[in-house]
């Protein structure tokens, strides 16, 4: 399980419009970059000092690049994280006001209490 | 001696800046209720006259990050620029700036780090909506200098609750202490039930109305004792899976001390959250 993995995933992109945008068109490839060249990079740090350990488990990467916000629940990314990332991405796609938003909880809605562990 | 002349805590709801700024159509039914509240919310900041604002609240993964988390966290800068990209564009807050007062910043590091506390600190802190939406509600005008303090209520493992109200109380004793003419509002913002990311996200009214009702009760009452012996790390996931915010109010109980009735308490039932807004006037009480 890397959870700070896929939280650092999911912060790194949603503070980047760019970022943004690639992942919404393009999630595998934008996953296979990020993993290859930013994964590794501390983010308070020169690229130099790079660390050398981090990688996606295949689930992960499988739920990264299939956009599976239910699988990142279920594995225990940080739920502000992927929510705030996930209404930027598709939020744009329905027509009526919170529409993702409902949409996201429905599809959340066989999980009950207690949530998976968001501890990183 | 400094003068704490008001003790304010609320809810910060970052949709209220575009909720209270549209018009026309996009203008949602609930805007004019809720600009009232805000209104005489305000109102209660105004009256105590401040000169520099303590202002609670929590970085929602902004600035702070998990390969270097602080628990509590002072900003000591002469100035703070405030919102981000992804605030804009969810929120549509607007960039804001802000003046700071390091003066006071010092003063509460150096004394909270002797008082037991190993308070971290920031000289150059982007503030977010944690802070800036009690400016939009309280201060528009933003034309005074703060002291932001951030607490960890989102990336476990936090602090336990009866930490932050301690936290409080020490807040509260050292302004109290700061040799300095000054009059200062400590403001601190969190939520009640409050579920994001998860299954009961958004809905017509917060994820537990019922832990609402309590928790209203408990602020507007100063119970400090009931809160604690019904709050811990774990009940908090119970009433929604981002309601750990609600510990930034138990912080600013200890502000205001056991069992002080809040001077001024208000709330508005919406989609999604409870809003409360509380004022207390320790200079009346003294």
């Amino acid at each position: 399980m890397s959870k700070y993995l896929l939280n650092k995933f999911l912060y790194t992109v949603d503070r980047d419009p760019e970022l943004v945008e690639r992942y919404r068109e393009d999630p595998r490839g934008t996953v296979a970059w990020w993993e290859a060249e930013r994964a590794n990079v501390i983010l308070n740090l020169p690229e130099l000092e790079r660390s050398t350990w981090l990688e996606f488990t295949d689930t992960e990467r499988e739920a990264l690049a299939t956009h599976d916000f239910v699988k990142l629940f279920e594995l225990g990314a940080h739920n502000f994280l992927t929510l705030t990332l996930f209404i930027a991405t598709f939020e744009r796609d329905y027509d009526e006001p919170l529409g993702f938003q409902l949409e996201y909880a429905r599809r959340l809605s066989h999980f009950g209490l207690p949530y998976p562990d968001i501890s990183t | 001696m400094a003068t704490v002349a008001a003790v304010i805590a609320s809810t910060h709801h970052p949709f209220y800046y575009r909720a209270s700024t549209s018009t026309g159509a996009g203008r949602p039914p609930f805007a004019d209720e809720w600009v009232a509240k805000i209104e005489a919310f305000r109102a209660t900041l105004t009256r105590a006259r401040p000169d520099v604002l303590v202002m609670v609240g929590s970085d929602h993964f902004h600035q702070l990050w998990l390969d270097n988390m602080p628990q509590f966290l002072v900003g000591k800068a002469p100035c703070y620029d405030a919102n981000f990209y992804n605030e804009e564009r969810e929120f549509g807050l607007p960039r804001m700036f802000v003046r700071g007062h390091e003066d006071l910043s010092a003063y509460l590091l150096r004394q909270g780090i002797d008082a037991g506390f190993d308070l971290a600190f920031s000289n150059e802190l982007r503030i977010d909506h944690s802070i800036t939406c009690p400016l939009i509600t309280l201060r528009p005008e933003a034309d005074l200098p703060i002291v932001p303090i951030y607490t960890n209520i989102f990336a476990p493992p936090l602090p336990q609750p009866k930490r932050f109200v301690e936290l409080g109380r020490t807040i509260r004793q050292l302004v109290e202490s700061w040799p300095s003419g000054q009059r200062v509002a400590i403001i601190g913002t969190g939520h009640l039930s409050l579920e994001l990311g998860g299954p009961r996200q958004f809905g017509p009214h917060g994820p537990d109305p019922e832990f609402d009702r309590k928790a209203v009760g408990w602020i507007a009452s100063g119970d400090l004792t009931a809160a604690l012996a019904e709050v811990s790390l774990d009940s908090l996931w119970l009433p929604g899976n981002a309601t750990h915010g609600f510990m930034d109010f138990m912080l600013m109980m200890g502000v205001a001390g056991d069992n002080v009735k809040a001077d001024y308490s208000d709330s508005l039932d919406l989609f999604h959250t409870m809003e409360a807004y509380f004022t207390w006037y320790p200079e009346a009480a003294a």
